[in-house]
């Protein structure tokens, strides 16, 4: 791996956003020329910013389970669901498709999230040559698939908008719907925060 | 290490990177966490701070019941929801636990009881409708008791009574439940006032006890005096004043009811306190009947049939209804051989009313211990006795009466005796019956035969002189009768209008006529001449004006008469 040159040791530096490689500056809070963007070798903080963000969402996941989501009331009839209650609820009423969707956006997706991004998080503290490719590949599909976790906050807010019949039926969101969205902007974040060319450091990463 | 390789020889041409203000300080990030942290141990130190206590509730039935769904409710506020249905140890009942919010803590007390809420529809009304659609909740009533518990076990059927109801609650005692039911309306005078909130039987299994709810402020109603009665079904009343028909309300016909009313008369009227006890009375004319008292068992011996004598029969004190037949039973007697029969009564000395106080009064004077014994002593030796008689000649039903027999033979009566004897006498009836027998054996002395015979010889002389009559006497009759139709006929004959007596007649008539005519001519003549008398008739004049009076009907022609007009 120490056959190609890497831009610091040619003393180079690139911008992210409009991709103009610069002089690497001799001090900190240093903005390209071109675009104004800052430039850094690596992300500002990246590892303990995406732990943060990794440890806050998770910390909101749990209320988001545990906690209802969304109240239906039909004819006096109130129905309190979690996520988990729901993606049941769903299976057991022959709509397994629709379960499988719910259950993957709700659960697999946000767990997945937390897992790869651990695992990003962990090999890049360790200096890992383990797999560092498919590390790579990981992470361009936590970015891709993040944004789909939100599949449970619109269905709540858009039921809570559409079925308003009174006395018929009615939904209300509940306050587990706040924290599951919480979860998701924070996994975003997390991801967003994380640098992938960490992946590729070898010696100690420097904040 | 940035800095440590010097610019080399390529990018010399690089754009220098600008210098950008400085952003906030990286470890701030942490404050997301943090905060996240912090709102996660509120929500868990909330949740356990609002966790009321869990209590166990046993059911007959889980009906209705959803584990993490179903509220319990006390005055339609939720207080709890139900965590978990669970079977009991030996399968017989659904325990249901309930988590219970911090706030109804003091539900999970001693006397609080809680029922499963379900639509009802029964005679009394529909309940629980809400229920139709939102499903079954726990209903729950809390008691004044603060000791805790955890273990329930749940009512069947909604209390009747919530508790903290103003009202007064009472117990009534009854031989049977009638009609009545957990819920029956109680009435007075006619207005619901309150409702029967429980029944159970006695220990003993003899009787029934109910318990009723009075509503405030008809509470105060029920006092010392207050007479209780089953008002279910219709009471159909023959008296004197034709046929009545009597029922508290249309509803109690059919789902039953309890009527009160203090007793007629002047009577204590406290009201009563709550938890008295009340007889509850089979109708309204017993319940208002002054109290019967005590009873008192007494015996009679009676030496002929009582046919028709059934326990429940009335004993009769000079019409007066004032106990009832409790036994009949046959004895045996070694001397005379006989079959005496032994009817036990009940008699309810109060029912004399003012009698029964003069009465007692009167043996309390001689100081003897038992009044009534002594009393009744008293009644014996004055000639009372004991008689089957006729309640009804129809269907032969008999009732005991006590009266003063006049003559009647002189008893012992044992005033010390348990239980007490009254004599008897043999029932009018059955004396009728000895009289009537006397009469048949008279009547069967009679010489029926030789009355017959005589009677026979009688008819036969009869018979031959009426056959004599027929021989003899009618066909002379025959003939006299055939010789005055012959008269008749002659009669008729000679009275015909062709008979010459009838001619002759006729003639004679005319010539009468006649005859009569003369004579008034003449006497006018004599009228208009009265010489006449002396000299004779003269013979008609020459028409002369002096003469005209006297010619008016002689001449044969008056010609001036007939123009003057």
């Amino acid at each position: 791996m120490t056959a190609l040159p890497r831009a610091e040791q040619l003393g180079l530096i690139g911008c992210t956003v409009c991709g103009l490689v610069s002089r690497a500056p001799d001090f900190d809070d240093a903005g390209c020329s071109r675009c104004g963007s800052a430039l850094r070798r690596r992300k500002t903080a990246s590892l303990s910013r995406t732990w943060a963000l990794l440890i806050a969402a998770f910390i909101a996941y749990v209320p988001a389970n545990v906690l209802p989501i969304m109240r239906t009331a039909s004819l006096g009839d109130i129905d309190d669901n979690t996520i988990l209650s729901g993606v049941l609820e769903l299976w057991n009423k022959d709509s397994q498709a629709l379960a499988v969707i719910v259950f993957s956006a709700s659960i697999v997706v946000p767990m997945l999230k937390f897992f790869a991004l651990l695992v990003l998080l962990i090999c890049v503290h360790r200096r890992s040559h383990w797999a560092q490719p498919q590390r790579a590949k990981l992470y361009r599909l936590i970015e891709l698939i993040g944004h789909w976790s939100m599949l449970d906050v619109f269905v709540v807010a858009l039921l809570t908008a559409l079925v308003r019949f009174n006395l018929l039926s009615s939904v209300e969101p509940l306050p587990g719907v706040i924290f599951f969205g919480l979860t998701v902007v924070l996994t975003m974040f997390a991801s967003l925060s994380f640098d992938p060319r960490l992946t590729w450091d070898d010696e100690e990463p420097h904040d | 290490m940035t800095e440590q390789q010097p610019p080399n020889e390529g990018p010399q041409d690089l754009p220098q990177p600008i210098v950008r203000k400085k952003r906030f300080s990286a470890s701030w990030i942490w404050l997301v966490p943090a905060i996240a942290a912090v709102v996660g141990a509120s929500l868990v130190i909330r949740s356990a701070l609002e966790a009321g206590p869990q209590i166990t509730i046993s059911f007959q039935s889980g009906e209705g019941l959803e584990a993490g769904k179903t509220p319990v409710k006390y005055k339609s506020v939720v207080i709890g929801t139900v965590h978990s249905l669970g079977l009991s140890a030996d399968r017989k009942n659904v325990l249901v636990r309930v988590n219970l919010h911090k706030s109804a803590e003091n539900f999970a007390t001693e006397s609080t009881r809680f029922w499963v809420v379900r639509p009802r529809i029964g005679l009394g009304g529909v309940s629980g409708v809400d229920t139709l659609f939102s499903g079954a909740f726990i209903g729950a009533d809390i008691g004044d008791s603060t000791e805790s518990r955890k273990d329930f076990v749940g009512l069947e059927n909604p209390p009747s009574v919530t508790h903290g109801t103003p009202g007064k609650s009472f117990e009534l005692h009854s031989a049977d439940l009638g009609s009545i039911d957990v819920g029956s309306p109680i009435y007075y005078r006619r207005i619901q006032v309150g409702h029967v909130t429980s029944y159970q039987l006695a220990p003993d299994g003899k009787s029934v006890s109910l318990h009723v709810f009075i509503d405030s402020p008809s509470d105060r109603f029920v006092t010392q005096a207050t007479r209780f009665w089953n008002a279910s079904g219709v009471d159909v009343s023959l008296g004197a004043n034709g046929l009545k028909l009597n029922t508290e309300s249309l509803a109690t016909v059919i789902a039953g009811g309890i009527g009160f009313q203090d007793a007629p008369g002047p009577q204590d009227d406290t009201p009563a306190d709550a938890d008295t006890s009340f007889v509850l009375f089979g109708d309204e004319a017993t319940a208002m009947r002054p109290p019967d008292g005590e009873p008192r068992y007494v015996r009679m011996r009676f030496d002929q049939s009582v046919r028709g004598l059934d326990v429940d029969a009335p004993v009769e004190f000079l019409g007066i209804d004032i106990g009832h037949v409790v036994s009949v039973n046959l004895d045996y007697d070694e001397k005379t051989q006989r079959f005496p029969i032994i009817v036990g009564a009940v008699i309810y000395p109060r029912r004399l009313g003012r009698a029964q106080t003069k009465l007692a009064a009167i043996a309390a004077k001689h100081g003897d211990g038992d009044n009534i014994a002594q009393t009744l002593g008293v009644l014996v030796s004055h000639g009372l006795r004991a008689e089957a008689k006729n309640g009804n000649l129809l269907t032969g039903q008999l009732f005991i009466g006590l009266d003063f027999v006049p003559g009647a033979p002189k008893v012992a009566f044992d005033a010390a005796a348990k239980p007490l004897e009254i004599p008897t006498v043999r029932g009018s009836l059955s004396q009728l019956q000895e009289r009537l027998d006397s009469i048949v054996g008279k009547l069967q002395k009679v010489p029926f035969d030789k009355i017959g015979n005589h009677l026979d010889d009688s008819l036969g002389q009869l018979s031959s002189t009426l056959q004599h009559l027929n021989t003899d006497l009618l066909p002379q009759l025959k003939g006299s009768l055939q010789g005055i139709n012959n008269t008749l006929g002659s009669a008729d004959k000679a009275l015909s209008s062709d008979s010459p007596l009838q001619q002759n007649l006729g003639l004679t008539l005319e010539e009468l006529q006649r005859t009569a005519r003369s004579l008034r001519v003449f006497t006018d003549y004599l009228s208009a001449h009265p010489e006449a008398l002396i000299r004779g008739r003269r013979p008609d004049p020459a028409p002369k004006p002096e003469s005209r009076p006297g010619s008016t009907h002689a001449s044969p022609a008056p010609p001036p008469q007939g123009s003057q007009p």
